[in-house]
């Protein structure tokens, strides 16, 4: 695995990884070396689509030299647990999103519901993640034109990504469906349903359109 | 368990309670938050004889005014205005008793932008993972206060000191951020690199809570299009397509696609939160072999 690391200001460090399965798999490494407390200390590490970022590094450069020589297991499936969200395949795109796929909704619905996803990285506004597990062939591109209201809760496609909407915003991903799952909860602990390296299965809830 | 201990009576442009921010949760897409002017919301909080940690108000431009229901210290720092109570002048960064039921008066900021009110016992509202603060990009923490907003306050910790020593912060001329080159450096050509450090840039009316936007020359980039999203830090230099940069203040987003072409040391946010739109920005290559420190800020402040 190819490591860059590439300088954040005084204290930070970036670190871009080949692909996203990499970046995963740094994270999960660098958990794993946190938690056996072999990591100096960090204030963030913050995964992303190619990347993890870690910021309030004593000396970054010497973080940097150690991290570039580690042997980093790839990421093994499965593990830990699973969270199952329900969802009602009622979004507004998903016979968009059928058609580009060749399929009927239904099939589209259940093409979704049968995958497993993980959460790769979280980002944009508090319990919003990223989840992989796709196969490459669904992708979809964003809407064209971003809608100014996303209703909250709404399940979305965009790249290679499926997300969940933890409240109303604007927002440009592919409309499938709709959950009632709680994404972010201030008075939960923890307050994110979704953190990075959790699996997350979609199951349908009802009858779909 | 809030004790419903002042009630503000005029909210002024934007006030929010700020404390030291809620670092750490940067994974889960929550941003650091906190005042913007860490160091004058800490000397507000030593005058009143509070840890550092507790909540102040901070105020933008126009300043408010509270009505406490109980006696409290109080001491306003930041940007330097007019202080009263119930109309009579009182000190401005200096502990102030203020009895029950008078009205405490942060006038306009006679210059700079952001000022701190901080009250013995800290305002106390619902701490959300670990802090007090309002984070203007995500919702977290309690919604700016209103005009009749009612807030807490804690126990008062100890008695407050009877000096401290506070500086008068001068006018900021000109900020002069010094530019850590990196991440995405290489994205921009050596000439977009030229114009960062030799362009004229004023700040943004556009400027808030999130960022502190540019106006002037734009950057040439060396390659067009979005950087698949990646993890951003305090201080990062971020350039959207326009090519002015803006630098991200307390709550900036924790990923982004844009490329940020350099970091300031987080030292230099301070006078970036003080700087009045239309104030002269100045980007300098850090010192080699020297750290950056604050003390080396050359914004006339003393």
């Amino acid at each position: 695995m190819s490591m860059r690391p590439l300088p954040v200001g005084e204290h930070g460090l970036l670190i871009e990884l080949d692909d996203g399965d990499a970046a995963e798999a740094l994270h999960a490494e660098l958990l794993r070396r946190a938690a056996a407390r072999t990591l100096p200390e960090v204030r963030e590490i913050v995964p992303a689509a190619r990347t993890v970022l870690l910021d309030g590094v004593a000396d970054p450069h010497h973080l940097a030299a150690e991290i570039v020589q580690w042997d980093i297991p790839p990421l093994t499936g499965g593990r830990g647990t699973t969270i199952e969200v329900p969802v009602r395949y009622d979004g507004p795109d998903l016979a968009d999103v059928a058609a580009r796929w060749g399929v009927t909704p239904g099939e589209a619905a259940r093409i979704h519901a049968s995958s497993l996803f993980r959460v790769a990285f979280c980002g944009f506004t508090p319990g919003f993640g990223y989840l992989t597990g796709l196969p490459e062939r669904f992708h979809v591109p964003r809407r064209a034109t971003p809608r100014t209201r996303v209703p909250v809760g709404s399940v979305a496609l965009a790249g290679p990504y499926t997300g969940v909407y933890p409240r109303s915003s604007p927002g440009g991903w592919q409309l499938i469906g709709t959950t009632d799952a709680l994404l972010w909860d201030a008075a939960r602990e923890p307050a994110a349903l979704f953190a990075p390296g959790v699996h997350v299965r979609f199951v349908p809830e009802g009858r779909t359109r | 368990m809030t004790d419903s201990a002042l009630t503000v009576v005029r909210a002024g442009a934007l006030t929010t309670v700020q404390d030291l921010g809620r670092p750490g949760h940067a994974h889960l897409g929550v941003p650091r938050s906190g005042a913007l002017d860490q160091p004058a919301h800490r000397l507000a909080n030593r005058l009143v004889g509070n840890p550092e940690a507790a909540a102040t108000l901070e105020t933008t431009l126009t300043g408010c005014a509270v009505r406490l229901r109980r006696a409290a210290t109080v001491a306003v720092t930041g940007a330097p205005c007019p202080v009263t109570v119930d109309g009579r002048p009182a000190p401005w960064g200096a502990p102030v008793r203020v009895p029950a039921g008078a009205v405490l008066e942060a006038g306009p900021a006679i210059h700079g932008v952001r000022g701190y009110l901080a009250f013995g016992g800290g305002v106390d509202v619902e701490p959300m993972l670990g802090s007090r603060s309002t984070d203007m990009l995500s919702g977290l923490g309690p919604p700016p206060v209103t005009d009749g907003s009612v807030l807490g306050l804690g126990p008062p910790h100890r008695p407050a000191p009877a000096v401290d020593w506070v500086p008068y912060p001068g006018v900021v001329p000109e900020l002069v951020l010094p530019v850590v080159p990196g991440p995405r450096d290489d994205w921009f050509t050596a000439a977009g690199l030229r114009t960062l450090t030799t362009g004229r840039f004023r700040v943004s009316a556009a400027s808030n809570r999130i960022g502190l936007r540019t106006e002037g020359p734009a950057l040439e980039r060396a390659r067009e299009g979005e950087l698949p999203s990646e993890g951003m830090v305090l201080g990062a230099l971020q350039v959207p397509p326009d090519g002015r940069p803006v630098l991200f203040l307390a709550d900036h987003p924790t990923t982004g696609g844009y490329p940020v072409v350099g970091v300031v040391p987080e030292p230099y946010l301070a006078a970036a939160a003080q700087a009045l739109p239309g104030t002269p920005v100045r980007f300098t290559p850090p010192r080699p072999g020297q750290p950056s420190r604050g003390s080396r800020v050359r914004t006339g402040r003393r």
